[in-house]
């Protein structure tokens, strides 16, 4: 900059300079360019952080003496981007199918990217997602919300009444009932993307269920169970408890502070906290009060747990205590010795997570991890413990106790009363091992 | 609401900023705005509607019409409440079946393509005893819906409300009635004569295979049931040997594409880079990466990585190195087209550029067209060539 400028406040934006002003300006943009140029061909672009730093260590890092264009230039105006998109450096975490898992890319699942994930919350653009009959983009002032059964008035309802009405803002986690159930038999995926990526934890907005059936007049004598139907093509259902439903069951129109994404329900979804997705019905358009459970197809003939007499286990709901490892954990490898913070996340749809234990060495031993705040009911948590990994083989697992006290098991312990082929429930603690060549890999333990 | 609100406000303002005589009405209000005015100054000129003693009334919505609760209110329960009137033969469910259903669950409903088989592996005795023998065992590879199915309606309901699959809720009544008949009579269940209605469904209801094959007994349902697995306290030397009983092969390394491309390049952690073979020691990111960089350097005189195109194509979503997927793996492919060495890779080409189907099975692989001619040839004579990694 010329020093006659110096210390002289100048009005911005730029529409405020005078012209000799900016000419000087661009004048100055044009060497600098030419200078950008000229240290770019100095030091290689192909050379990573560290050799680059090697070459240039007499004088320091070139990072630092080097001032890069975002130094020196100007960025981009507001509102560049009306809806904001995360940093072109982050598009490695997406989510993703995994192969050969389903044929039919409408009835299938997309796991979240956990591995990359901080603290408890998931971005709504990368919310798992499964659809049964592909998902929708519905318009919000065609859709009706009708509660029927058993009520002295069965009610139709508008999205203008519902968001009218007062609401709660809970967050909860929602996990698929088949999460993490490639792995009963064996080893079968490689990440923990895709061990336990069929989970997510926002905030949902809504209204309590129970505030509209009661408005409906709900018939508490005879009422035991409620139906809950989707407008899509599947039109999915699932039968739920009415202790549930009049306890924290939500009609919910947002999630993290936006309205629900269309992959997510938009507009109405219902919020069933601690039991599986499938329940959370999404494009809600019906709530029926009834007697008697419904043993629709994702309760009685899907979503069923076999068990080793042959018996299948339907109506299997709640999420039992859980947790993982997401960082160090399979997939990825170590950049050296030395420290690393463990951070993973835990979660029971029984209620809050009361401890979370970390060991190192294949569950001889066991630390009790920190657990952050805040720690919610049927919520993930997340969980941290330092390590220093001295260059040697480690086995590293998480075991969850919630505030019922129970204990996450192991995967032998699960399979000697559930056997290896119910494909739903396994909430078995993860073993990811370190081996001696940094890198981390989905192993079982006998 | 809130602007027309905040505009009358302005003009209340003026007004009793003038006024002399100012008497406080205690206003119960919510906009702050409001609040500090009335502290202020008297509000005489407006009425301002305030909260309620009692909790307010929500009285929002409307009652449901009979019309409405007939459209939507579709479900049949176990009990067969809310299943409508009608009936199906076994010949006018093969009609349905063929026109609507074939195409994706197989002419007699065994296939495996895109969805999970419906019939197979239920007998005669299941249907005496309502327990799916093969359930019991581990040799069945899959189960199939008639092994699982243990009630009438949700094979009625679920029809009814959700097939076709690309044309939902569009099959009559009777059309319901028929399907179910037919799957019925394709797992040996009823004879071919048999017309299924809403008088017999009960009487049918007794005869499945897996009637009897289903518990309500565990922890997963009521709220507070007790867990039927509970793990271990032990805080130290809690077992004598670790042993390691299972972990993924080495060829399933790149099974789920290249991984380092799934992880933050950010960290004290990178993504494994999986299309390469693992390190047999420790080494720092920078070494490992002049390591691939010298690993790739022969191809890289013009040819680039077919490995990594394979990725970047999407290939390896469809066809593992050596696993079927949804496609042959890369090793059937390289074993079949081997014995015609002069002609694999113009074969390939074509193939991976044009799509097809026959030469495995029935799923067709789309045309591959938008792929870059150098690249296909790039990845046809990887194939051939067989030296996957």
């Amino acid at each position: 900059m010329s020093s006659t400028r110096l210390g002289r406040l100048q009005k911005a934006p730029e529409f405020f300079l005078t012209r000799d002003a900016i000419s000087l300006s661009r004048d100055d943009r044009r060497s600098f360019l030419r200078k950008a140029f000229l240290a770019a061909g100095a030091t290689s672009v192909a050379l990573s952080a560290p050799q680059a730093f090697a070459q240039a260590v007499a004088a320091g890092d070139p990072a630092i003496l080097n001032l890069p264009a975002h130094s020196k230039g100007l960025g981009q105006p507001v509102a560049a981007r009306p809806y904001g998109l995360p940093s072109k450096y982050e598009e490695n975490l997406q989510r993703r199918e995994s192969p050969g898992l389903t044929r039919v890319g409408a009835a299938s699942v997309s796991f979240a990217p956990l591995q990359g994930f901080f603290g408890i919350i998931t971005p709504s653009g990368l919310h798992f997602e499964r659809h049964h009959q592909g998902w929708w983009d519905i318009d919000p002032s065609q859709h009706r919300f009708m509660i029927n059964g058993l009520v002295q008035n069965p009610k139709v309802y508008t999205m203008d009444d519902l968001m009218r009405m007062p609401s709660v803002s809970r967050m909860h986690f929602i996990e698929c009932g088949a999460n993490t159930g490639m792995e009963w038999g064996n080893v079968a995926v490689p990440t923990v993307q895709y061990t336990h990526g069929m989970l997510s934890c926002c905030e949902f907005t809504g209204v309590p269920l129970k505030w509209l059936l009661d408005d409906c007049g709900i018939d508490m004598k005879k009422a035991k169970f409620i139906l809950a139907e989707g407008a899509d093509g599947s039109s999915m259902t699932r039968t739920i408890n009415l202790s549930n439903a009049l306890d924290d069951v939500m009609v919910a129109y947002g999630m993290n502070g936006e309205m629900l994404r269309p992959e997510n329900g938009y507009p109405l979804r219902l919020v069933v906290p601690g039991v599986q997705g499938v329940s959370w019905v999404k494009y809600l358009r019906r709530i029926e009060v009834g007697d008697e459970p419904y043993a629709t197809k994702d309760e009685s003939l899907h979503y069923v747990d076999l068990m080793p007499d042959g018996q299948h286990r339907q109506y299997t709901s709640i999420q039992e205590v859980k947790s993982v490892i997401t960082s160090p954990s399979a997939g990825q490898v170590l950049l050296d010795k030395g420290f690393f913070n463990i951070t993973g996340i835990a979660w029971s749809g029984r209620g809050k997570i009361k401890k979370v234990d970390v060991s190192v060495d294949g569950g001889k031993n066991w630390k009790v991890a920190r657990l952050e705040t805040p720690v919610l009911d049927k919520c993930l948590s997340r969980f941290n413990v330092d390590w220093t990994w001295d260059g040697s083989d480690a086995i590293l697992m998480s075991r969850a106790t919630d505030s019922t006290g129970q204990i996450q098991a192991t995967i032998s312990e699960l399979r000697k009363v559930r056997g290896t082929r119910s494909i739903y429930h396994n909430n078995a603690i993860q073993s990811w091992l370190v081996s001696a060549n940094g890198e981390v890999s989905n192993v079982q333990l006998a | 609401m809130f602007s027309s609100l905040n505009t009358l406000l302005a003009g209340c303002d003026e007004r009793l900023r003038r006024c002399a005589t100012a008497r406080v009405r205690q206003v119960h209000v919510a906009a702050s705005r409001l609040a500090s005015i009335s502290s202020r100054a008297a509000i005489s000129a407006l009425t301002i509607a305030a909260f309620s003693v009692a909790a307010a009334p929500i009285n929002l919505g409307r009652t449901a019409t009979p019309a409405e609760i007939k459209a939507w209110d579709i479900d049949v329960r176990p009990d067969f409440a809310g299943l409508p009137n009608g009936s199906g033969t076994v010949a006018r469910g093969q009609e349905v079946w063929e026109s609507k259903c074939e195409n994706c669950h197989g002419a007699f409903g065994e296939s495996n393509e895109v969805f999970t088989p419906i019939i197979g592996y239920t007998t005669k005795d299941d249907i005496r005893t309502g327990h799916v023998a093969a359930l019991r065992s581990a040799t069945v590879p899959q189960r199939t819906t008639l092994m699982k199915l243990s009630e009438l309606s949700v094979l009625w309901d679920y029809i009814n409300r959700a097939m076709p699959w690309n044309a939902p809720k569009s099959l009559s009544t009777d059309e319901v009635y028929a399907v179910v008949a037919y799957i019925l009579n394709l797992g040996g269940v009823v004879p071919n004569d048999y017309v299924l209605s809403n008088k017999n469904m009960q009487a049918t209801q007794n005869l499945l295979p897996n009637r009897n094959g289903k518990t309500r007994d565990h922890g997963l349902w009521e709220l507070g049931a007790k867990p039927d697995v509970q793990g271990s306290t032990c805080m130290t030397n809690c077992t004598p040997k670790v042993a390691i009983s299972s972990h993924l092969p080495d060829f399933a390394r790149n099974a789920h594409g290249d991984i380092e491309t799934q992880n933050r390049m950010l960290g004290g952690v990178r993504g494994i880079d999986t299309l390469h073979p693992a390190p047999t020691a420790f080494v720092t990111l920078a070494a490992r990466a002049a390591i691939n960089a010298r690993a790739v350097a022969p191809v890289a005189t013009g040819a680039k990585d077919p490995a990594k195109l394979a990725a970047q194509h999407a290939c390896l979503a469809c066809h593992g190195i050596s696993a079927k997927i949804v496609g042959p793996s890369f090793l059937d492919v390289h074993k079949k087209y081997a014995a015609q060495k002069a002609d694999a890779v113009k074969l390939l080409t074509v193939r991976i550029k044009s799509g097809g189907s026959g030469a495995w099975g029935a799923i067709p692989m789309p045309p591959q067209d938008h792929v870059p001619e150098a690249d296909i040839r790039a990845i046809a004579e990887w194939i051939a060539d067989g030296k996957f990694q």
